[in-house]
């Protein structure tokens, strides 16, 4: 599904998970800007769709993988290796793929536990060490996860989810120190809130609310530059600092 | 991950008039479409709505199921060569702007706001300044896909019967999963415009008869507060593509957002301030020709998201009306004088003159004669019995209203200024209905 359009690409991406809002939105930005994307997720229909509007967008190639990302994760290595021929090199990898869950479900049943340790974490880190192989050779680059904000502090509601997503913000933490004298990045990115399928369930509105759109810009530019870990958007470094600083006998008596 | 229906009660019109529960779904992709359709009912009927740019009752369905489609945002193919785009129905204007315009292309028309979706441009068949010249956006719509609350799927084109109820139809006749249409060539994203005032609502006339030959795009601002000798005075600002300049897309994000609904005491002053920009061309107008980017010419109220609050909480009410070119004259003339001595009218109408084309919806707005369009703050009875007398004077001149914009207007006024209102009926999905709808259909 190569794109007749051979012009030199602005950078090279590849985005695992490309059919959720968030990596569509991030998606959105590199193709205006005239790159080369490797989109990486399940349904192979709504990814060609994804493909198309992104062409007709300016990005100057689009190709497709239709992989279940968590079963193909021991593979990494040789998979990054191919979307690296097909593009011709790798600039950044957006590693956006997910499992909110639920708590209650989780604590009752070892699959549904299973499953959100395994997207948000187990099978994350291995993406995210095959890329770091890359950009250690080639010495540029970035790698950007997506954390969330529910990594900051175990709480009642999500600490199933919060402990992944904290989990994967260590791992890349310690991959951008890694990465550190090559001139490569690593950046864990923490949304708070934000408005996408994930979240239907929940009630939504409200100032703490972002769309995709803002998310996916804060990705963009965190592929660029910035430290190895990013709120999304910046207030909820603020909020998170107040969270993790209240003592646990005040904390135990909220329902958060 | 299957999309379902959530309640919402934050879903209203651009009117803001009607406040009431939906339950709502919003598919992200065209594959649920089918299922979410399929679930539609007589008894439980549906309708899918766009951005919420239609101002009364014609995109909402109180109490009942609304598919929201903005998240089906996809371009689906844009040949360059040919100018020929086909899109999911979600995709606004303003997001096919910034793909067509860096490549040379326009819409064929585009109403006030670049913030309505492709399949709302379809459904409500919309006018732009270019009426005269480009006709409604259904005259550029090569191609359509329908899904019906049967599970039937129809791909459309211009001759099918389906299609001349689709376009102009209100959303009624099935959900518009995508829409293909034929863009126009820029030469730059420039207008060379000019603005041309007049004393009184008769010289409007003279003026718009003698631009309309010369000028692709032309309407006119209208001083609704003066009457007397000069009421309907105003300026008629017309333009053309300008052959020089970049071929620069607009900026996506408004510039300026109105916060917060007005409050009671400061309602009048803000809708004057909000107008402001358009006030200050009235006084200080521009004495010669000057060139401006599109995004000002075509979408001056763009540049200040949700102004809609500067009505209140509230809401407003917009009477837009067409009457035919032999009524036209005296008939605009009695309009306007009614709406300066109810002293309810926003400072600034729009006046416009369609051309002849052809409609290409049964249901289509536009037709040969004038259309005038004025906000209504809402204040109840008062309002109400204004619109009363208005449509009084629109029946007697044989012109009809603008369902887009309209709350509440009476079957009886619906029925005789749509004579295929009947035809129409025919093609309407039984799972498919809207407030509007149901008030006009009896």
């Amino acid at each position: 599904m190569t794109n007749g359009n051979h012009s030199k690409p602005s950078n090279r991406v590849v985005i695992l998970g490309a059919l959720s809002a968030i990596a569509m939105a991030t998606a959105r930005i590199y193709a205006a800007e005239g790159a080369a994307l490797m989109l990486v997720a399940r349904n192979p229909d709504r990814l060609k769709a994804l493909a198309d509007d992104l062409r007709a967008r300016g990005a100057v190639q689009v190709e497709t993988a239709s992989l279940d990302l968590e079963a193909a994760s021991t593979d990494a290595p040789r998979h990054m290796a191919d979307w690296k021929a097909k593009l011709g090199g790798i600039d950044h990898i957006h590693v956006i793929y997910g499992y909110l869950g639920t708590q209650v479900k989780a604590s009752a049943d070892p699959m549904e536990l299973a499953r959100i340790t395994s997207s948000n974490y187990s099978t994350a880190v291995l993406w995210c060490e095959a890329a770091a192989n890359i950009l250690r050779t080639q010495k540029h680059g970035s790698i950007v996860a997506v954390s969330s904000v529910a990594g900051d502090r175990g709480r009642q509601s999500n600490y199933a989810y919060g402990a992944a997503k904290g989990g994967i913000a260590l791992y890349v933490q310690g991959l951008a120190h890694a990465l550190a004298p090559t001139g490569a990045r690593a950046v864990a990115v923490k949304p708070g809130f934000v408005d996408t399928p994930m979240t239907d369930d929940m009630k939504k509105g409200g100032a703490l609310w972002a769309s995709p759109e803002k998310i996916g810009k804060i990705l963009r530019r965190a592929a660029d530059k910035g430290g190895p870990i990013q709120y999304a958007p910046g207030i909820w470094r603020m909020i998170m600092l107040v969270i993790r600083t209240v003592p646990s006998f005040v904390f135990h008596k909220t329902k958060l | 991950m299957s999309t379902h229906f959530h309640p919402s009660n934050t879903l209203v019109s651009w009117g803001r008039v009607v406040k009431a529960t939906h339950l709502v779904a919003r598919p992200r992709f065209t594959d649920e479409i089918g299922r979410l359709v399929r679930g539609f009912s007589a008894t439980e009927p549906g309708l899918a709505v766009g951005l919420r740019r239609s101002y009364g009752d014609s995109n909402l369905n109180p109490g009942g199921y609304v598919i929201d489609m903005t998240a089906l945002d996809r371009l689906i193919a844009f040949d360059a060569d040919t100018g020929v785009m086909r899109a999911e129905a979600g995709v606004s204007l303003s997001q096919a702007l910034q793909v067509l315009v860096p490549r040379g292309w326009f819409l064929p028309t585009t109403p006030g706001t670049r913030f309505v979706t492709l399949g709302g441009a379809v459904a409500n068949d919309v006018h732009g300044k270019n009426h005269h010249s480009a006709g409604t956006f259904g005259a550029s719509v090569t191609r359509l896909k329908l899904h019906r609350t049967d599970g039937a799927v129809h791909e459309l084109a211009p001759g099918d019967a389906l299609f001349r109820a689709t376009v102009g139809g209100l959303g009624l006749t099935g959900v518009i999963e995508w829409v293909e249409f034929r863009a126009t060539r820029i030469p730059s994203a420039e207008i060379d415009a000019q603005d041309t005032p007049f004393d009184h609502v008769h010289e409007y006339f003279d003026i718009a008869a003698e631009r309309k030959d010369r000028y692709e795009h032309t309407m006119a601002w209208v001083d609704c507060m003066t009457g007397g000798s000069k009421v309907g005075r105003g300026i008629l600002s017309s333009g053309n593509w300008s052959p020089n300049g970049e071929l620069k897309a607009h900026q996506e994000e408004p510039k300026r957002k109105i916060p917060i609904d007005a409050p009671g005491f400061a309602l009048g002053r803000l809708t004057v301030c909000a107008f402001n920009s358009i006030r200050h061309d009235l006084k200080t107008m521009r004495a010669g020709p000057y060139r401006q980017h599109y995004e000002q010419f075509l979408y001056p109220l763009d540049a200040i998201a949700h102004w809609n609050r500067l009505y209140g909480s509230r809401g407003f009410y917009q009477y837009q009306c067409v009457l035919p070119p032999e009524t036209a004259r005296d008939g605009t003339l009695e309009l306007l004088e009614t709406i300066v001595a109810s002293g309810q009218g926003s400072p600034l109408a729009v006046l416009k003159d369609f051309g002849s084309n052809p409609p290409v919806g049964l249901l289509s707005f536009p037709r040969e004669g004038t259309t005038l369009a004025v906000d209504i703050r809402n204040q109840d009875e008062e309002t109400l019995e204004l619109m009363e007398t208005l449509d009084g004077i629109v029946a007697s001149a044989g012109g009809r209203l603008y369902p887009a914009k309209d709350g509440r207007i009476p079957a009886a006024l619906f029925q005789s200024g749509f004579p295929k209102w009947q035809e129409f009926r025919a093609h309407v999905d039984p799972g498919l209905s809207s407030a509007f709808w149901r008030r006009v259909s009896t």
